[in-house]
């Protein structure tokens, strides 16, 4: 771990590390011990005192049905779009591992929408979608689907999972194809000599040997879903209709910006990042096991 | 192996063709919608081979922007390009030299430093954004470029990607450089810097798409339309249950928000596939 080798003194190293150590400390570490402070207050209407309540705000979260309903939401949401992009990468990446002509130019075509902005893809699927405009939407009505994602909470959640899903393919796609590629071959070719057909090699060899790429990428989904869907979610429904789309992500920001009670909104923070420390834990376990220093 | 491997290639070529098909057709309706005009659009027919509207879309958004958010979109494209680039070469100049101090140098709390800036992976700016709005509020920083940069790059992933790729050097080439009589600076920026020109255009891609795709962050800390992200812009042209939403115009700003990210990925995908990599394990 250490170097051998290295320069001596300690004022340069001190100013190497200023500019880094500054912002963190500005921008990280003051925020986030002004989120906890600010969960422990209670700000009388017009912010001009707080007085210390203890618990008293996480308990008011807790009571909310609003907040479970949030917390509902959130848990189908990441299900459905961990499971769907998982699932379509890793075929994806299975076809694109065999040794085809072009397979790096497959490869290319299929990762771009990493590059695009979930805001942007939102707004995509939504047009596409659109229930009287949409080169998709309007045949579903026309069909008699009755399919309108402004009206309708499960509509808006079916196009918030197919966006989110279509954006988070690539990345999961790239992911597996490393993990594919770095399988040796001569393992998969013993099991073929054995005769287990290419399903029994896949189940029995493959997919095995995959799982801790499968495990990273799941933690590494379902922490996209909390955070970075923020901007599919608000540019195509708002919370909408009628709350059906709301995060728990998503009331943080709701809730600090219209509701105005700070407490309640820095609460609903820490519970988030107790959430997100507990999955990054999780990752640095596993990341511990697979990496050999 | 022992399948009859035509079958099994037809198959492959097939899954990919239809992958690919599903991934690139919301964004050919996107740029088929921005080559109409908004009632062709509106009457819900809009046919898919391009229109003849396609000029007259791109010059409109660009120099005039949308009926609803009248900003021209060459502006907030600005803004994006200054953000992105402002967050690609902050982070990748500010975690470069820390991770230089840290991987060169024995100095007193360097395991704490270490720390302190590790800690940081776990929280994104999502759950803390409120208290980071009224620490750049209170330092002036809001409508500026340097409150819509600074947050986001207060993270150590850059750190620990330059640590990492430090670690895999020889000791013999400081022991080397140190016999040369390098001191330091010397060695940073003569040995150091160019080994390191894959690791620094890798985190370049990636933070540059990080910060071009930024949502939540500028949405808060903008109020000035002169000061609007193109990602922030679109939302405001598709007000979804109007009818006069101008989608012509709206889908010509998306392909054109997607243009540059895109471009960066294609180009540098190699590259882009390495920093990816080695940033998240």
């Amino acid at each position: 771990m250490e170097k051998r080798a290295h320069f001596s003194g300690w004022t340069l190293p001190l100013l190497l590390i200023v500019p880094q150590m500054a912002i963190t400390v500005i921008f990280f570490y003051l925020p986030a011990s002004q989120a906890i402070w600010q969960s422990f207050l209670r700000e009388d209407a017009f912010g001009l005192t707080s007085e210390f309540v203890g618990f008293e705000n996480y308990s008011a979260v807790f009571e909310q049905p609003e907040y479970y309903r949030a917390m509902v939401t959130t848990v189908i949401f990441s299900t459905l779009v961990a499971f769907f992009s998982l699932a379509v990468a890793l075929l994806f990446a299975t076809q694109a591992d065999k040794s085809l002509r072009g397979g790096h130019g497959f490869k290319t075509l299929l990762i771009w929408p990493y590059a695009v902005a979930p805001a942007i893809a939102g707004v995509l699927w939504m047009f596409m979608f659109h229930p009287t405009l949409g080169t998709l939407g309007r045949p579903l009505n026309l069909m008699g689907f009755n399919w309108n994602p402004m009206l309708d909470g499960k509509d808006a959640m079916i196009l918030l999972v197919l966006s989110a899903t279509w954006k988070h393919v690539s990345y999961n796609f790239l992911f597996f194809l490393a993990g594919l590629q770095a399988i040796p071959k001569s393992v998969i070719e013993a099991g073929a000599i054995d005769g287990a057909g290419p399903m029994r090699r896949f189940w029995t060899i493959i997919f095995p040997l995959l799982s801790p790429t499968t495990f990273f990428l799941l933690v590494v989904t379902i922490v996209y879903v909390f955070f970075e869907t923020f901007g599919i979610i608000d540019a195509v429904t708002g919370g909408g209709p009628a709350g059906t789309t709301t995060t728990l992500v998503y009331k943080v920001y709701a809730d600090g910006r219209s509701g105005g009670d700070l407490g309640l909104s820095a609460a609903q923070s820490v519970v988030l990042m107790v959430i997100v420390i507990a999955l990054t834990a999780i990752q640095f376990r596993y990341v511990e096991r697979k990496v050999q220093y | 192996m022992v399948e009859n491997r035509p079958f099994r290639d037809f198959m492959a070529y097939l899954t990919l063709i239809i992958g690919v098909v599903l991934v690139a057709f919301p964004v050919y309706l996107a740029i088929m919608a921005s080559t109409f005009d908004t009632a062709t659009i509106i009457n819900g027919n809009m046919p898919l081979i391009p229109g003849d509207q396609t000029l007259e879309n791109y010059s409109r958004a660009l120099f005039y922007g949308g009926k609803t958010a009248r900003e021209p979109v060459i502006g907030m494209m600005i803004n994006s390009m200054i953000v992105a680039m402002g967050i690609a070469f902050g982070k990748i100049l500010i975690s470069i030299l820390s991770a230089y101090a840290v991987v060169y140098f024995r100095f007193p709390f360097r395991r704490t430093a270490f720390w302190v800036i590790f800690i940081t992976l776990m929280l994104p700016v999502e759950v803390r954004i409120y208290p980071t709005y009224k620490i750049v509020a209170d330092l002036g920083l809001l409508d500026t470029y340097s409150g819509l940069i600074l947050p986001l790059i207060a993270s150590a992933t850059g750190t620990l990607l330059f640590r990492q790729f430090f670690m895999t050097i020889p000791e013999e080439l400081l022991e080397a450089s140190k016999i040369d009589g390098a001191g330091a600076f010397r060695f940073f920026k003569d040995t150091l810097l160019p080994l390191s020109m894959t690791t620094i255009a890798a985190l370049f891609v990636i933070q540059f798409i990080y910060g071009w795709n930024q949502y939540l962050w500028p949405l808060l800390i903008t109020t000035k339309s002169s000061m609007q992200t193109i990602v922030i812009g679109i939302k405001k042209m598709i007000t979804t249950t109007d009818a006069l939403t101008e989608w012509n115009i709206a889908m010509t700003t998306a392909v054109l928000a997607m243009v540059p990210p895109v471009l960066v990925v294609i180009f540098m995908q190699r590259l882009f596939v390495k920093g990816l990599v080695e940033t998240e394990k």
